[in-house]
């Protein structure tokens, strides 16, 4: 296999798994596949505070579900199948990957970070859910397709095994996925996906038992927040916030902390079922996001010195409780929200 | 946020690519943009990776000392913790623990080392003979 290119379209988007998703479905053919409409329908948004688990020593937040899920919860709902295989062997890994190019099959893969040379190196962390496309092979490389990425770029087969077996949490084990038996889905279908996705994101955020999820999982890093500086001195609460707004506003989110991208979904799911009112809750997520933004702001202003005092960190719990009260607001109303 | 207040301050992003931010446009309607960095989360990674090299540096200064082994140092430097080393070595977590001491480090097998040295991307020699 010297040379083999599949006509596949590059595009870029925030976030790796909505463009892997969103791509890999428009090759399939559905043309109308978008972004924001990906990470609605995969009810991408969430937040959640896992206690006691450190992240590169810090807090371990985060904005959105479970890596993987954005897609598979789509794929449900738009009636299609995600064939994935996982590997213990290095070379069934590498052999499995050869053979779906020879199909002529673009394939979605899962990589660490840590070791993809085309990355910047300070983003070169031990992060195991990015994903990537690997649509042909040319010279002995592949050729790829990152999301993240403005062009295409290609990875040498060794640095493609090494970004495939990363090891550490959420291990990719070679992961590859591709969608399977992709029928065009009707208006009247993708409304009621849509609705769906609305009602589980609504639950996601409302009414998951526990302190830790959700809106809830707002008000409790709020509470945390306001415990940090005595229990871990200035300058270790100040890098605990940096993780936070690194969380939030990296590469990968679209701003906002994955809300805007909500937003930006609630507005074309009104135009598609033209239902209003969802136009209306977008606003509250753009709101939130803006929010968001401004909490990021202040947290900034904690961890860019080194001087800092309890009355900021006061400050930054009241913002989230702020936003966490506005973001229940809004999917109670989601919630209620019909046909 | 609107699409003009979307911030460009330069940052590690510049000369590899620009990230996709959702913006309103002037006529209140969601688009996508792209940036090439802000300020506040620039300072954020800058600030983690200033706690990164201090970490290093600590490490290695204990190294010097006789306090601690290069296992450790190296583990620092990779930007691991014990659960990660333990996913790429295949050792258990008490087991590298054990390794951070000289003394055990010293006697450790050939075969021990270079599983270690595969793990860091380094040579057998740059392990064995790093001493801060």
């Amino acid at each position: 296999m010297d040379k083999l290119i599949l006509p596949y379209n590059h595009i870029q988007t925030a976030h790796c798994e909505n463009g892997v998703a969103t791509g890999l479905l428009k090759h399939h053919g559905l043309e109308f596949m978008t972004e924001p409409l990906m990470f609605g329908l995969g009810s991408g948004i969430f937040y959640i505070h896992i206690p006691f688990l450190m992240v590169n020593g810090g807090p371990a937040v985060s904005y959105r579900s479970m890596p993987g899920w954005i897609f598979s919860r789509a794929s449900k709902l738009l009636g299609i199948k995600v064939n994935r295989r996982k590997f213990n062997s290095e070379k069934e890994a590498y052999d499995y990957l050869n053979k779906q190019i020879q199909l002529g099959n673009p394939v979605g893969c899962q990589v660490g970070v840590y070791n993809l040379p085309y990355f910047p190196a300070e983003y070169r962390f031990h992060f195991n859910a990015h994903n990537l496309v690997v649509y042909g092979k040319e010279n002995g490389n592949y050729l790829v397709s990152d999301p993240v990425m403005e062009t295409v770029t290609t990875l040498t087969e060794e640095d493609m095994l090494k970004v495939r077996f990363a090891k550490g949490p959420l291990a990719p084990k070679g992961h590859v996925y591709y969608p399977e038996n992709v029928k065009q889905v009707s208006k009247e279908h993708l409304q009621k996906a849509i609705y769906k996705a609305i009602h589980r994101s609504a639950f996601d955020m409302l009414s998951i038992p526990g302190p830790i999820c959700g809106v809830d999982g707002i008000n409790y890093t709020a509470r945390q927040i306001r415990k940090w500086r005595e229990k871990l001195g200035p300058r270790k609460a100040g890098l605990y916030m940096g993780q936070i707004v690194r969380m939030q506003e990296e590469i990968g989110t679209g701003g906002g902390g994955f809300r805007f991208l909500y937003a930006a979904f609630l507005e074309q799911a009104s135009d598609i079922t033209g239902n209003q009112k969802l136009l209306t809750l977008s606003d509250e997520f753009t709101k939130a996001g803006d929010l968001w933004r401004a909490s990021a702001i202040n947290m900034g202003r904690i961890f860019k010195g080194r001087l800092n005092e309890q009355k900021d960190f006061l400050e930054s719990a009241d913002m989230l409780d702020n936003i966490a009260a506005i973001e229940r607001a809004a999917f109670k109303e989601l919630r209620k929200i019909k046909m | 946020m609107k699409k003009e207040d979307l911030p460009q301050d330069p940052s590690a992003l510049v000369g590899v690519t620009r990230e996709v931010c959702y913006v309103k446009d002037k006529d209140g309607k969601y688009t996508s943009d792209l940036s090439i960095g802000w300020d506040v989360k620039k300072q954020a990674l800058d600030n983690a990776w200033e706690d990164i090299h201090e970490r290093v540096t600590e490490a290695a200064a204990k190294v010097k000392s006789g306090e601690i082994s290069p296992v450790f140092y190296f583990m620092e430097k990779k930007l691991m913790d014990l659960p990660l080393l333990s996913g790429y070595t295949g050792f258990w977590q008490w087991t590298i623990k054990r390794h951070f001491k000289p003394s055990v480090f010293k006697s450790l097998s050939e075969s021990r080392l270079q599983t270690y040295a595969k793990a860091f991307d380094i040579s057998i020699d740059e392990l064995k003979n790093f001493n801060g």
